[in-house]
């Protein structure tokens, strides 16, 4: 055993420890009453499950950029390239001849890993400007193959002609929308569970750990790059995943899945909400997407000009977006209570 | 055949030296300040419709509109530079991307309300029109002038950085700017004179540019990927490094879509990941 493992391994018991006193390891009552708000939405708001599917897809795709980003500190301006690659994935089974839902997940989501993994060596070298680049350069070269290779992909029109089985064989996915909405509920629950599961183990505190001093970690016998892979390829597989949701609930894939709009958005939703808590990411879609859908009356450039306003505004004076504005007035709440 | 391949070949390089116009100021903010500012295309575009609307609403002359454009971006940034990104220098790269993409969106917004979403049309004087023969060549006359252009700036700029006595500071200021500071010299304001002049310069690029780039509301995030991989090629705070970088992507790119116009995009974007991979500090970048 080298020096810097043996350190290691000392040190477990006691990140093991630290693991154990996260307040994440519980659930608490506020985690329970938040979930059960959607599970409400699907029987009191059944006119607008079309919309609620829609956000509760791009919640997942937001969570697993939290983990990227929120986490483990790479910034990603072409996640949609995960995104796209799972919706494509899916999507092509579905057109020929295969229209098994969970099965069409799991393989967007090995796809969407595979990919994340064999370009995570690309991301992981360099420092912010280069991952930057690098990010934004890999997702233009995955919507340029797509829109490229139109006789697969459909190019620019979409491809359209996906045809799902029933879930489990027995729920049609329906017009109304209530398949799709609670499928993706359920799948949402279960990636969620698990990346709160994965940001309270050792190997996410270790995360952290990088995100805050990449210098000290080797020094502490961590590596660096092993996590960030990690990070990387959980990441895309689980944007892979959402990518396939959309895909088998709207049983289309456009273009624009692929796109660098959709990279930009998220990481606006993600930051709105908070970064790096998780529950950011489902909290900042969720307004994001119920704004949008608001204001669609509106023309799009306004939208998109009091997007940027917020955008600043969240920069300059609401760091941590939300969620961390609501945490800063509980503590100073609490001061105040105390005397 | 040959004169073909030169023809592009010229094309090329009229092309990368109006990106490295453009993307110099980003270089200099990346490598003075360390901040990433993908809002930088913004300036470029304020300078192409500063140039448009003094020619067809009060019919300046294009060669007039240029100097405005130039001062009129460089008064804006300096401006913006004192009020807002000032307060960002110490924060992290993922605030900085976020503040400059959201300013970046909130120009583009402005310009639709302002200008529409349509294409601008610029008229070039007579002078620039056509074509000229140099050595036999058909070479066009505005394209010559472009380069004409960027060689004259990049001179002075060099001359500047070299020679002179606010050169060796911006300099120093590059090297260690705790260090610049505690021996007398104003890094703030070297800051606030660079950024402007950096903007000016996209403005400068974004007008010259109508012809060749276009100009329409989405211009910033066009070619935002552009400009960011001249720096990120060539390595922020240099000269030199942009100057090779923005040649090598222009070049290429024109080269590109004119032999192998069915793989487009690609080339590029291949290029630029292939080369950040060998260089992940870019071509002429300082370790840190």
């Amino acid at each position: 055993m080298t020096g810097g493992a043996q350190i290691a391994e000392m040190a477990r018991p006691r990140i093991e420890a630290m693991a154990e006193g996260l307040s994440t390891a519980r659930w608490t009552l506020t985690e329970v009453a938040f979930w059960l708000v959607p599970v409400a939405c699907f029987f009191l708001l059944s006119d607008y499950l079309v919309l609620g599917s829609q956000i509760l897809i791009t919640a997942l795709f937001a969570l697993s950029l939290d983990l990227v980003l929120g986490y483990a500190g790479v910034v990603s301006l072409g996640h949609a390239a995960f995104f796209g690659l799972g919706a494509y994935t899916a999507g092509l089974l579905g057109r020929h001849g295969w229209g098994e839902p969970l099965s069409g997940l799991l393989l967007a989501a090995a796809v969407a890993a595979l990919a994340g993994w064999l370009t995570s060596f690309l991301v992981v070298r360099g420092r912010d400007l280069t991952r930057l680049m690098v990010t934004l350069g890999i997702g233009l070269l995955f919507f340029e193959a797509a829109n490229k290779a139109a006789f697969v992909t459909g190019g620019v029109d979409g491809l359209s002609g996906v045809t799902m089985w029933k879930l489990f064989g027995v729920f049609r996915f329906d017009l109304g929308g209530k398949t799709a909405y609670a499928y993706s509920l359920v799948v949402l629950f279960v990636a969620f569970v698990f990346a709160r599961r994965l940001v309270a183990s050792p190997f996410g505190l270790s995360l952290r750990a990088v995100r805050e001093n990449a210098t000290r970690m080797p020094a502490l016998g961590a590596s660096v790059r092993s996590r960030l892979v990690i990070a990387y390829t959980i990441g895309a597989a689980l944007a892979g995943i959402a990518g396939a949701l959309l895909a088998q609930t709207t049983q289309f894939v456009g273009l624009d899945s692929l796109g660098f709009q959709r990279s930009a958005e998220l990481v606006v939703m993600l930051v709105l909400g908070g970064a790096g808590r998780l529950y950011g990411a489902v909290i900042g879609t969720a307004l994001f997407m119920i704004a949008q859908d608001w204001l669609s009356g509106l023309n799009p450039v306004y939208w998109q000009f009091w997007i940027g306003l917020l955008l600043v505004v969240i920069v300059l004076f609401a760091r941590g977006g939300i969620l961390g504005v609501a945490d800063q007035a509980m503590a100073a709440w609490r001061r105040k209570a105390e005397p | 055949m040959i004169a073909n391949f030169i023809g592009v070949l010229f094309d090329g390089i009229a092309y990368g030296s109006l990106l490295f116009l453009i993307s110099i100021g980003l270089s200099v903010t990346l490598g003075l300040m360390n901040f990433v500012n993908l809002a930088h295309g913004a300036f470029a575009m304020l300078g192409g419709y500063v140039c448009v609307m003094l020619m067809t609403r009060w019919g300046v002359p294009f060669l007039a509109t240029l100097p405005i454009a130039f001062i009129a971006t460089a008064t804006v940034g300096a401006v913006l530079e004192r009020t807002l990104y000032r307060r960002l220098y110490k924060a992290s790269h993922l605030d900085q991307v976020l503040f400059s993409i959201g300013l970046t969106f909130m120009a583009i917004a402005a310009a639709t309300y302002a200008w529409g979403p349509s294409q601008q049309p610029v008229r070039l004087p007579d002078l620039l029109r056509g074509q000229v023969e140099v050595f036999g060549l058909q070479l066009g006359t505005y394209r010559l002038f472009l380069v004409a252009v960027v060689v004259a700036i990049t001179f002075a700029l060099a001359w500047l950085m070299e020679k002179t006595r606010f050169g060796a500071q911006v300099r120093s200021a590059v090297d260690d700017a705790d260090v610049a500071n505690g021996v007398g010299i104003n890094v703030n304001l070297i800051f606030s004179l660079m950024f402007a002049l950096g903007t000016g310069l996209a403005g400068l690029g974004g007008a010259l540019g109508i012809d060749v780039l276009g100009l329409d509301p989405t211009f910033p995030l066009k070619y935002m990927v552009y400009f960011l991989l001249v720096v990120a090629v060539g390595g922020a705070g240099t000269i030199r490094g942009p100057l090779v970088a923005a040649l090598v992507l222009g070049i290429f790119d024109v080269a590109g879509k004119y032999y192998v116009p069915q793989v487009g995009a690609f080339i590029i974007y291949t290029l630029m990941v292939l080369l950040l991979i060998a260089f992940p500090a870019g071509l002429y970048g300082r370790r840190a």
